[in-house]
């Protein structure tokens, strides 16, 4: 398969040798060296060879094709998470680039090898992506390509409703409605009519009639627990035809496939670069290449203002870890050392540090791993900082240089990975088979007019109106889209009138 | 390549977003800054799938790194974007996507909103052009055209004939009378020619906006004309109460404060027509914009005499568009409404504001001439 020219593949078992050296555990890795046509159409389909058609990766292909022909970007690298893992080399690239490349991507195999959250993708999805582009190509030419495709539209509108922390518990199983207790269930069957009253004693049977029919009640009240699985719960309760409930498992599928890897974006891009570095510059690079390759890695991590670069963070991060349980910066005594002169020539010499970042490739996700790492110290050393528009001069000024501050936004940035918390309340809102949808608030509201289109397209699939409960500008709103008309009445004012009941009883 | 069909199918979205929204690509000079010779770029914000996701304000806000005061602005670092693109990008960027779509696509997409009838051109079979394409087959010729196909078909039919051909051998020599090349042949095509002459007043009166709005008509013009002449010229005539011939550039910058002699305009055009652009042999189409002011009743009947001894026997319509402004009186149109109330041979269009350029487009290419 691999079509590398000779020099490169010496390279690349040199790499690969060197890598193993270090420890790296990775899937057998095949690199290709594809034109940057192909490298467009690659990296348009996610990185894929072969994806279902859709015109969305024709929009990502006019833009990557026309921002390279215009010279504004460049793909260096790609890597799909599969085993064996593929890679795409440029052709045309320098040589110095390629190796770079390659020592990167050792590094991301490395990490889709043992990083936790990935230990349930499918690493045949080479072949499952195939199969879903055969799938709905034969539902195109069953029911015309508009259709499926506006379909397709209207699922990947929804794309981003799964639950990310559930991926490690495989498929998602919903309580079923409790089963229909009949009569026969709770009363006993009587031969002699006398022993009536006795076996099955009035007031008891009353009571069971009471509990069933609260039983009843509860029961409008579903799915059980909220869900935040919001696609499998469509799959499995919105009333589709079975193409389109087939579809809609297409897409949760691929989105099930690609959340990991916005999940340890950060570390996955700082693991990849601290081995790209580390093999580089110690074992691969020779003089005249070393000054190619400070600028490449240089470009690689700058931190344009305004812009996070996971590549840069994630490699100071690890490289701080390191450095930490190199010295034994950590635990009950480093943490209670005061004394500035103390913890500035702190080194316990315990050595941990590799090992300890093999441990974290392993366990964390990008929130644990900013969780527990990013130190006040990191902070200082990095001039990290936390902007803020100023809302007078139209500019973006520095707010403030506070650790707490700039942990909270980072840690905000990432809660559920950038995406808002959305769940499903209740299936049958008012006992009327109305979906209720609830947004965890966390501080920002909703994009309005991307809300409403949102909700449109839920409605097509739920075909029953949808309710989403919202703050929008400090006020919490139900919004209500019923398939014809948009509503929206803000809850505030139910509010006041509960509370009021509360302070007359 | 699989993507190829994604990307069709993409600019089929946009060709059908710029037709939905037609109006606005009408109205929005943008467009027509963005022309190249056979395109036009359309500038498109990304066509997103709407999602639940978090609105503007979260941008407003964010961790950096560098130096800098609490309240400073923060250092803009220096550097190039480097490698990007790690495995699928999830977060797609706020870019404005360009989008190329052909003049000829263009003016298609404006015959079909407004319904707009093919133009016949007059005297068309008077001319032919003679074009040549190597679509002829010549028994000599360089050995770089030799057709291989052809060739091969002769010697197999000289070997039948001659009843030497072996089916079970079926080895087949073309010796040099079986050599075919292609060669140059020549077609005729009737060939139509077409001049538009754009004349403008540039008075005083004429503002900003006024010229903004002759300038896109006579982009869409031009557009819609360009597919149905092969040779399109255009003239640009400015006047105000002297007329001079400037190129397309200057029609559009030029501001003079004199006052408005239209006749002038109609003067030079006459002069142009006879000097250089034969009617027999051309489609002619002055078109005249101004706000309607005009120096003297007695300026305008010589117009009118001009336009209906001398224009309207030779040009195939002649437009005149009247753009709205704060100080003309508006009288020009009404003058000419009067006297050529029944006359096809001449459109007439009021322009009151941007909004109304479509309307006026197809009130001057409605005709079908």
């Amino acid at each position: 398969m691999a079509n590398l020219t000779l020099e490169l593949e010496t390279e690349r078992k040199k790499i690969c040798q060197v890598a193993k050296n270090c420890g790296l555990d990775f899937f057998e890795t095949i690199f290709e060296l594809i034109t940057y046509d192909q490298i467009s159409q690659f990296a348009s389909y996610g990185g894929f060879p072969v994806r279902y058609p859709h015109w969305r990766f024709g929009m990502e292909y006019e833009q990557l094709s026309k921002s390279y022909e215009y010279g504004l970007s460049k793909i260096y690298e790609m890597v799909i998470n599969t085993d064996p893992c593929y890679a795409y080399l440029m052709e045309g690239n320098s040589m110095m680039d390629q190796k770079l490349v390659m020592a990167h991507v050792y590094g991301h195999c490395d990490f889709f090898k043992n990083n936790i959250w990935f230990s349930k993708t499918n690493r045949k999805m080479m072949d499952q992506m195939a199969n879903h582009a055969t799938r709905i190509r034969r539902y195109i030419d069953r029911y015309g390509y508009e259709e499926v495709e506006k379909f397709i539209d209207t699922c990947l509108s929804l794309e981003n409703l799964i639950d990310r922390y559930s991926i490690l518990n495989g498929p998602v199983k919903f309580q079923e409605k409790k089963p229909d207790t009949r009569e026969t269930d709770y009363v006993f069957k009587v031969e002699r009519s006398y022993m009536q009253k006795y076996i099955n004693p009035p007031d008891i049977i009353e009571k069971f009639k009471q509990e069933q029919i609260e039983k009843m009640q509860n029961k409008s009240q579903f799915p059980v627990e909220p869900v935040r699985d919001i696609l499998s719960f469509l799959i499995n309760y919105a009333p589709l035809e079975e193409w389109q409930q087939d579809v809609l498992a297409i897409v949760k599928d691929e989105s099930h496939y690609f959340a990991p890897q916005g999940m340890t974006k950060t570390m996955n891009e700082g693991w990849a670069s601290y081995w790209h570095s580390h093999i580089m510059t110690r074992h691969i690079l020779n003089d005249s290449e070393i000054i190619d390759f400070a600028d490449h890695h240089a470009g690689t991590m700058f931190m344009q203002m305004g812009g996070y670069n996971p590549y840069k963070v994630g490699l100071e991060l690890m490289r701080d870890i390191e450095d930490r349980w190199n010295k034994g910066k950590f635990g009950r005594e480093w943490e209670d050392c005061d004394d500035v002169n103390e913890r500035k020539h702190w080194d316990r010499k315990l050595n941990l540090g590799r090992e300890k970042i093999f441990e974290v490739r392993k366990l964390y996700n990008d929130v644990n791993f900013i969780d527990e790492f990013l130190t006040e110290d990191f902070c200082v050393r990095n001039k990290m900082f936390v902007y803020k528009m100023n809302k007078e001069t139209q500019r973006f000024e520095v707010d403030t240089r506070d650790f707490k501050a700039i942990k909270a936004q980072l840690l905000f940035q990432m809660t559920n990975f950038g995406q808002p918390i959305i769940k499903i309340e209740n299936a049958n809102f008012e006992n009327r088979g109305e979906l209720l949808l609830q947004h965890v608030h966390e501080g920002l509201d909703l994009q309005p007019n991307y809300m409403d289109a949102t909700l449109r397209n839920l409605n097509t699939l739920w075909k029953r109106p949808v309710n989403l409960v919202t703050i929008m500008d400090n006020e919490p709103q139900l919004f209500r889209f019923d398939g014809k008309e948009y509503t929206k009445h803000s809850l505030t004012a139910e509010k006041q009138n509960v509370s009021e009941s509360n302070d007359k009883t | 390549m699989p993507i190829r069909e994604d990307q069709n199918r993409f600019r089929n979205i946009i060709k059908g977003r710029v037709r939905d929204d037609f109006k606005k690509y009408v109205t929005n000079g943008e467009l027509i800054g963005k022309r190249e010779e056979e395109f036009v770029k359309i500038p498109l914000p990304r066509i997103d799938i709407p999602t639940f996701r978090y609105g503007p304000k979260q941008n407003q806000q964010g961790v950096g790194q560098g130096d800098g005061q609490q309240g400073g602005q923060p250092q803009q670092g220096q550097g190039q974007q480097g490698s990007g693109q790690g495995e699928a990008g999830e977060n797609p960027g706020e870019h404005m996507l360009e989008v190329e779509i052909s003049l000829e696509e263009l003016a298609e997409i404006l015959g079909e909103k407004l319904e707009l009838p093919r133009i016949q051109p007059k005297g068309t079979n008077n001319l032919v052009t003679e074009k040549t394409r190597y679509s002829g087959i010549a028994p000599v010729g360089p050995e770089g055209l030799r057709k291989f196909k052809q060739t091969y078909k002769k010697a197999l039919a000289r070997y039948i004939s001659s009843g030497t051909y072996n089916p079970d051998d079926p080895v087949i020599v073309p010796i040099r009378s079986d050599y075919q090349y292609r060669t140059i042949k020549k077609t005729q095509k009737p060939f139509t020619k077409a001049v538009v002459i754009y004349m403008m007043d540039v008075s005083g009166s004429m503002g900003e906006e006024q010229k903004e709005i002759v300038r896109l008509e006579s982009f869409w013009i031009n557009t819609w004309l360009k597919k149905h002449y092969k040779g399109l010229e255009t003239r640009f005539i400015i006047h105000d109460a002297a007329a001079k011939e400037v190129d397309e550039n200057t029609f559009f910058k030029t501001s003079e404060s004199g006052g408005t002699l239209i006749s002038s305009a109609y003067k030079l055009c006459q002069q142009i027509i006879e000097t250089e652009y034969s009617p027999d042999e051309w489609n002619i189409y002055p078109f005249h914009f101004s706000d309607g002011d005009n120096w003297s009743g007695e300026d305008t009947r010589l117009c009118v005499q001009l336009i209906r001894d001398y224009f309207i026997p030779r040009v195939n319509v002649f437009s005149y568009g009247q753009v709205e402004s704060k100080y003309g009186s508006g009288q020009f149109l009404k003058d000419l409404q009067k006297e050529f109330a029944e006359n096809d041979q001449i459109t007439l269009s009021q322009i009151e504001s941007r909004d109304k350029i479509l309307d006026s487009i197809k009130d001057f290419l409605g005709k079908g001439k």
